[in-house]
């Protein structure tokens, strides 16, 4: 029997999912907006960021009247409690791809302190990690979530690597470069965080498919 | 709510002998919405719902004050025709009474004494309120079956199927599913969803559960008087009064 309820719940994915797609979309920008050092298209993320932040309250009063008029029960439970939770993620993405687009800011009109190598790989990484979250989130695909957790340890090694690069061979060795070099430490770790939040939104769609709690718990985590 | 009005009380009392049972009830209802009335035992809802079609006319030692509207028209007025406010306001009870004849003799009963004759516009009809109340794929086969041999919630559907085909334009629901199990129960809440594109509804309900999931109105009801009326979903999420606040988390009532 189709529920009057499933129109509802494919009408909080629908919204969930267009916060998605704008989120991607403002961490793109701001990717691009980095390798070009521009500072119009940095200030452009940071102006787009406030239609996300209304969506998040939007979808987070939806889920609210759901749980409250509709008293869900287990997978539907899970899926309107999960995509709270997500959309907060979401929302934090978002800041991050605004507090990229700021360091882009500072950044433009100097020169590069070295050319980009590493932070590009993790840039790659967090908007990949993000799209296949959402794809995930969409499909209930509890083993493609399962995969991007697994890749946030790459981001972890990335973010490490880059801080280590700048912080030992130019920031240890000739202080005057922090302006430029700030900035990028900056950077990545924005980036490292988006992963974190990605992985986030896999979690919670592997809870809301199998009601399995993989969060602190790696153990649990058991890819075909 | 911005919604047009079908059905409006104005400073509606109502007392049985000298007890009041109604305190200045001011309600509007609106067209293809579900409105539903909460409140403990003795709250005076299913009294105010039943002055919607004036099923308390002959509750001895009765008297109403205040006037009731449907379209402008006023239902009590000493002009207005009983059966053709009935006809325009159905209503279906907590528990489902159908007449102990077929299911398809349940449902002509109401349109012949509405007047109606011709066999082939009656079968029509019946064919037509059996889909609306989503029960027809369930009895198609057996028209002519008693329908003291259906379930607790197909019989509760044929008497919506038999109140529909009188094509009212408001429908009462008192307690409809105070007697059903869960499955009917949600059966019943689907086709009111339905029955709301078409209709307007009004929704007497102890289960505030189901006036969440069903409404897009809610009226609290306490010792006679509206407490709160408003959204629902600002009723159950962000109540203006704290006994609406305390009856509806559970602590009273």
């Amino acid at each position: 029997m189709l529920r009057h309820f499933d129109l509802e719940l494919d009408e909080l994915k629908r919204q969930l999912l267009g916060m998605g797609r704008l989120v991607e979309m403002a961490i793109s920008a701001s990717l691009e907006a980095l390798e070009t050092l521009n500072a119009v298209a940095a200030s452009n993320v940071v102006a787009a960021d406030r239609a996300i932040d209304e969506l998040e309250n939007a979808l987070d009063e939806r889920c609210f009247d759901l749980l409250a008029l509709k008293q869900p029960m287990a997978v539907d439970l899970r899926f309107i409690a999960m995509s709270m939770k997500i959309s907060t993620d979401l929302e934090r993405m978002a800041d991050l791809a605004v507090d990229i687009a700021q360091r882009v800011i500072e950044l433009a009109g100097k020169p590069l302190l070295k050319p980009l190598v590493d932070i590009p790989k993790l840039a790659a990484l967090s908007k990949r990690m993000t799209s296949e979250a959402l794809l995930a989130f969409v499909e209930k695909d509890a083993d493609a979530a399962a995969g991007i957790i697994i890749m946030d340890r790459e981001a972890d090694r990335l973010r490490n690597l880059i801080q280590k690069e700048l912080m030992e061979d130019f920031m240890a060795k000739d202080t005057s470069v922090a302006p430029r070099a700030i900035p990028l430490l900056l950077i990545a770790r924005h980036l490292e965080r988006i992963c974190d939040h990605a992985t986030n939104i896999a979690e919670d769609v592997i809870y809301m498919v199998r009601a399995d709690i993989v969060k602190h718990h790696p153990e649990r985590l058991n890819p075909e | 709510m911005d919604k047009e009005i079908r059905m409006r009380a104005e400073g509606v009392n109502f007392f049985y002998g000298s007890r009041p049972a109604l305190k200045d009830v001011n309600l509007e209802i609106y067209r293809n919405q579900v409105t539903a009335i909460i409140g403990p035992s003795g709250c005076g809802k299913s009294t105010f719902i039943r002055l919607l079609n004036r099923m308390n006319d002959m509750v001895p030692k009765s008297r109403l004050e205040g006037r009731i509207f449907l379209d402008g028209d006023d239902i009590h007025d000493p002009e207005t025709d009983v059966v053709d406010i009935r006809r325009r306001v159905g209503m279906v009870f907590q528990k489902p009474n159908p007449f102990p004849k077929s299911i398809f003799e349940n449902i002509k009963y109401g349109l012949e004494i509405n007047g109606m004759r011709d066999k082939s516009v009656i079968e029509d009809k019946v064919v037509d309120s059996l889909k609306k109340a989503a029960l027809w794929e369930e009895v198609k086969g057996r028209l002519y079956d008693s329908a003291l041999r259906l379930s607790g919630g197909q019989q509760q559907r044929l008497c919506i199927a038999r109140c529909l085909a009188v094509e009212p334009e408001v429908i009462l629901f008192d307690e409809p599913c105070a007697s059903l199990d869960p499955i009917s129960t949600a059966r019943i809440e689907e086709l009111l969803m339905e029955l709301k594109q078409e209709y307007t509804i009004v929704i007497v309900t102890h289960n505030m559960q189901q006036a969440a999931r069903v409404s897009g109105n809610t009226a609290f009801f306490l010792l006679g008087e509206i407490v709160e009326f408003g959204k629902t979903q600002d009723i159950f999420t962000k109540p203006r009064d704290s006994r609406t606040e305390a009856y509806i988390t559970g602590r009273f009532g």
